[in-house]
């Protein structure tokens, strides 16, 4: 690591930590009663109650977190590619994709629940819907950036379709679908908690909704920064993916 | 018997029920080993020339015949194609974008590595093998092109303004080292510029397309010793080639 990036990197943390220093003096200097804010040590403490099932919320969260956005993310570039393949696919159903887009996904939340009654798939298919669409527009969009001297140049030596998918497509589109993929980690985020907040028996969302009741604002406080570290969990194996995958003059978004 | 004979070749293009003649009168032949230079102002048909040489348009009347009895030619094998960008994939290293042609055509791997490394040499680019494309400029980018279009070992090399978007001195350079290049690999080239120094400085022979309609308006061989130098840009004899195209579009 260079000396430079080792900068970077520090100044990144103490950034962070300077928020939680404001926050503690914040609470403390002004006298801020515990449920309207707590500390960061009460809300640190909020960990010690085992009658929060932490451990069982958190794994709850991060399941359908991570399952609507997989799924958004296969459904999404399949679509993607169906569409690069069967041009008439593409014209009858991206304006249809559109106008489903308009939808207020949240306004589904009580339609999936209706449908599949409480638990994790409505909230894994309100992730889902909310995170996919940007992945289907940033993946056909980079499917049919192809250079058209490029296809002409491996046409003359009759490469298939296949071969023109594979080898110059696809990887050509990979920026794309990151650039997409990094948007819809946030949505799906933003959507698996909404999906709590309308119904369910587990989860982040679900303890923050029981624990308002209580007043229990430092627990509040904690499920927010645990959903916020599930998030930056998920982003950051997306962008990990993508310094793999992508080589750097590559990168967009 | 001429390697490519090209015979009163006609090319409509119909959009929205108008008609766009693109190449008309089209009428030369092209000697095995020759280094032609198709010259012409933008809109005379020499793209469309070049891609109905490489099977990528069909036309609507003449003919054109590639390869001999002696000198077969495979129009799914024997073209290598340089455009005005390089077209490198970004995410490919060198030598992976030189063995692009020989992946399409399943050709063995290990004897395409070792000719696109004697190719990468032949370009002047020996030590890039690794590097991906953002760390080459715009000429070395261009050479590597160069390779990757004869990696198959080709009979006909088709080029198109392929030093158009270098500056004036990359230019100049490049167009020495496509003569070194030339000469080194015996390949048949047709070559599209709208350079007319270049078209005389680099062509064994010269065909001269103008616009407004399309036709073919022109078509004689350079008479300069090889290899050429740049100092013969101002012999004579140059000159007196050079005048000749401009007149024809009307420059003079």
């Amino acid at each position: 690591m260079g000396t430079e990036q080792l900068q970077r990197y520090t100044l990144a943390v103490l950034s962070h930590l300077a928020l939680l220093a404001a926050w503690h003096l914040f609470v403390t200097l002004g006298n801020v009663p515990t449920f309207v804010m707590p500390s960061p040590l009460a809300t640190a403490n909020a960990l010690l109650r085992p009658e929060y099932f932490w451990w069982r919320n958190i794994v709850a969260t991060a399941g359908e977190i991570f399952g609507g956005y997989a799924l958004a993310v296969v459904v999404g570039i399949g679509l993607a590619v169906l569409f690069s393949w069967f041009r008439w696919l593409e014209i009858a159903l991206m304006p249809l994709l559109v106008s489903l887009n308009m939808i207020p996904k949240v306004a589904l939340g009580p339609l999936f629940i209706v449908w599949f009654s409480y638990g994790v798939v409505p909230n894994i298919l309100i992730a889902f819907s909310i995170s996919f669409f940007p992945i289907v527009l940033t993946t056909a969009r980079g499917l049919r950036e192809v250079e058209p001297d490029l296809i002409d140049l491996v046409r003359s030596i009759r490469a298939s379709r296949w071969q023109i998918f594979v080898k110059i497509q696809l990887p050509g589109a990979l920026p794309y679908i990151f650039a997409g993929a990094k948007v819809a980690a946030i949505l799906a985020v933003a959507g698996a908690i909404v999906g709590e907040f309308l119904g369910s028996e587990r989860g982040l969302g679900y303890l923050m909704l029981q624990v308002q009741v209580t007043l229990d604002t430092a627990a509040m406080f904690m499920a927010v920064i645990l959903i916020t570290l599930i998030g930056v969990v998920l982003y950051g194996l997306v962008l990990g993916l993508e310094r793999i995958l992508v080589v750097r003059d590559a990168r967009i978004g | 018997m001429a390697f490519i004979r090209i015979d009163g070749v006609r090319k409509v293009y119909r959009t929205r029920g108008k008609e766009f003649l693109a190449v008309s009168e089209a009428t030369f032949d092209v000697r095995q080993g020759d280094l032609v230079a198709l010259v012409g102002p933008s809109g005379c048909g020499k793209t469309t020339l070049l891609k109905i040489l490489a099977g990528l348009h069909g036309y609507d009347a003449g003919t054109v015949a590639i390869g001999t009895a002696t000198e077969p030619f495979d129009p799914a094998r024997d073209i290598g194609m340089v455009f005005q960008q390089p077209l490198l994939l970004k995410w490919r290293r060198i030598l992976d974008n030189v063995l692009l042609p020989a992946e399409i055509m399943g050709l063995p791997r290990a004897a395409s590595v070792e000719r696109a490394k004697d190719l990468l040499a032949l370009v002047g680019l020996r030590g890039s093998e690794d590097k991906y494309p953002y760390e080459l400029s715009g000429g070395m980018q261009q050479r590597a092109s160069i390779a990757r279009a004869l990696i198959h070992d080709p009979k006909l090399v088709l080029m198109d303004e392929p030093f158009g978007a270098l500056d004036a001195l990359t230019r100049e350079k490049m167009n020495l080292e496509l003569l070194r290049i030339w000469s080194e690999s015996r390949k048949t080239i047709v070559f599209v510029t709208h350079g007319i120094t270049e078209a005389v400085f680099l062509g064994t022979r010269v065909v001269v397309l103008t616009a407004g309609p399309a036709r073919m308006a022109d078509n004689f061989e350079i008479d300069l010793p090889h290899p050429r130098t740049l100092d013969m840009r101002t012999h004579e004899q140059f000159g007196a080639y050079t005048r000749r195209i401009y007149k024809l579009l009307g420059m003079e």
